[in-house]
């Protein structure tokens, strides 16, 4: 009898030892397939037939990827639900899998996945396609540098994994073109870049309509979710700032010491955002702010954005910039977005009556 | 009987899953997840300490001074970085297969990157490393970036070397340096190359 419980209780120990062990070198968590094809995209991977539960979808504010072409799709599990109680940070259910396919040229370079394989864990992977476009194979964690010509000699690089989470583990929700303004059905109709909607792309109202978010809120619909800007130019240039700078600069990040907030974020919809009177963050953090790196040619005028003077504007100034020292976003792009560079002069060269109210407003020193 | 199966059975089980838990306590001090107590505290920025001074730090963040037998570190400004009060002239352009040139403090660094200061790492709030975090510091090192998402650290830093460091030794350099007399000193930002518009 003693030599019996004596068995168990050692068996008990072994087995705590060994849950142990299992949880800390992660053994049993689920990796990314080798191949596209086996990620489950494609229900036909022969003739790269996108599965028809892949949904594909738009962000209204595309991140800038030096001009690359890109398809999205999103697959949530069957009979699940995003949960959306807090707007600026959506509840993605497990089993959640996104895809984005970059091209360059007419020709496929890579796709990158995300899949939500248990509760805030989500795996990261890249594929790159081969030579013949008939498949991709897992990219190393390291990233491949200069793996296809972008333009004159400059060359696009996948990330590495850590390159990766830099962006998307700084803001609340690791997907970053999924939300209640990318998604939003009262689109920008100035934003850059931004990809015409077609008939199969889901929207806010696609959601509403597919019961798949939880709780229900009609007024995703009714009066969807819009940055309220005092003129159309601030709402494409903030718009713009949030998906290309906001992602790391945002009150959540990890360099949010740095005082510079330029995610918006939807705390409510339509008529409910907050308004074109009021200073949002990316306002109150920019105008007339001296911040922590200036302009080289003017190092005493320098602003993040100095109003009527782009050209003492720090924030423009790095957005143009693609030398490693000073250009921004820092990582993920070789080509200068020069539409960009145009929007941002002109928003923040013209409107004095706007910008003086800005100022004033936000209570920044200029 | 029965009741010494029972106290025999208890005394096992606490026994394992005391055992577990020293063994997972040990595990996460291994990999640098776990915190330093009071005792652990001093040994940490002694090791700090250690790392700092073999792996070269005070070569270029320690302005150097001319003493009686030549150049020596300036202990006074201790890793202080480059001194603000020292406004460089336009470095010198380079012809090949020349590559680069320096400061006499060697604080300052000129080459096809551009022109780079280096750092204050004393721990003033406003200066040096006083509003970093362990984890900003980790994640600089380890992904060469500035605090693990901005701008590549830019040379003549070894951060291809720094990469290969432990978490648990990069907390003791954090500990250091974190424990050392505060300075302010601004440290410039780094100037574009001759070219860049």
């Amino acid at each position: 009898m003693k030599i019996a419980i004596t068995t168990v209780a050692a068996a008990l120990f072994v087995s705590i030892v060994r849950a142990t062990a299992a949880s800390e070198t992660g053994a049993t968590a689920p990796v990314a397939p080798r191949f596209l094809s086996d990620t489950g995209l494609y229900s036909n991977a022969a003739k790269l037939k996108i599965d028809a539960r892949n949904r594909t979808f738009s962000p209204q504010y595309p991140l800038w990827s030096d001009g690359a072409t890109k398809r999205r799709w999103v697959r949530l599990p069957e009979g699940s639900m995003i949960n959306v109680a807090d707007l600026a940070s959506w509840e993605l259910p497990v089993g959640t899998k996104f895809w984005k396919e970059f091209s360059f040229n007419g020709r496929k370079v890579e796709t990158r996945f995300l899949w939500q394989t248990k509760k805030g864990h989500w795996v990261f992977a890249s594929y790159t396609w081969n030579e013949a476009q008939t498949n991709a194979e897992l990219a190393s964690e390291s990233g491949i540098a200069n793996i296809a010509e972008i333009e004159n000699g400059k060359r696009h690089s996948i990330p590495s994994v850590s390159e990766c989470r830099s962006c998307h583990d700084a803001s609340r929700t690791e997907t970053l073109g999924f939300n209640a303004l990318q998604l939003s059905d009262d689109r920008d109709p100035n934003a850059l870049h931004a990809e015409p909607l077609s008939r199969d792309m889901i929207t806010l109202r696609t959601l509403v309509d597919e019961n798949l978010i939880s709780p229900q809120r009609a007024e995703l619909v009714t009066n969807p979710p819009r940055i309220a800007a005092s003129s159309p130019i601030t709402r494409t240039a903030l718009g713009y700032l949030s998906t290309n700078c906001g992602n790391c600069h945002n009150r959540d990040s990890s360099i949010a010491s740095l005082g510079l907030h330029l995610k918006h974020e939807t705390t409510g919809t339509g008529s409910r955002e907050p308004g074109a009177g009021e200073c949002t963050p990316a306002l109150a953090t920019t105008a007339g702010r001296r911040g922590h790196w200036f302009v080289p040619e003017a190092p005493e005028e320098s602003r993040i954005i100095n109003p009527g003077h782009p050209e003492s504007s720090a924030l423009i100034r790095r957005v143009k910039s693609r030398r490693p020292i000073s250009q921004m976003p820092p990582i993920g792009t070789v080509v200068a977005d020069s539409q960009a560079v145009d929007l941002l002069t002109s928003w923040v060269q013209n409107n004095p009556d706007e910008w003086r109210d800005i100022v004033a407003r936000c209570g920044t020193k200029s | 009987m029965r009741l010494t199966n029972i106290v025999l059975t208890t005394a096992i089980i606490t026994a394992a899953i005391l055992l577990t838990a020293v063994l997972s306590t040990a595990s996460l001090q291994a990999d640098g997840a776990g915190g330093a107590g009071p005792v652990g505290k001093a040994e940490q920025i002694a090791r700090g300490k250690y790392l700092v001074d073999i792996m070269g730090c005070h070569d270029c963040h320690t302005p150097m001074k001319l003493g009686p037998n030549g150049p020596e570190w300036d202990m006074t400004r201790a890793l202080s970085g480059h001194p603000e009060q020292l406004v460089m002239p336009p470095a010198p352009v380079q012809q090949a297969p020349w590559m680069a040139s320096l400061a006499m403090t060697m604080t300052a660094w000129n080459g096809p990157w551009g022109t780079s200061f280096t750092r204050n790492l004393t721990p003033d709030k406003e200066t040096g490393l006083g509003d970093w975090t362990v984890e900003e510091f980790i994640a600089t090192m380890k992904t060469g970036r500035e605090r693990g998402k901005g701008r590549p650290v830019l040379p003549p830093m070894p951060v291809q070397n720094l990469k290969a460091l432990s978490d648990t030794d990069i907390r003791a350099l954090f500990a250091y340096l974190q424990s050392i007399p505060a300075i302010k000193n601004r440290t410039p930002q780094p100037i574009e190359p001759i070219d860049q518009k």
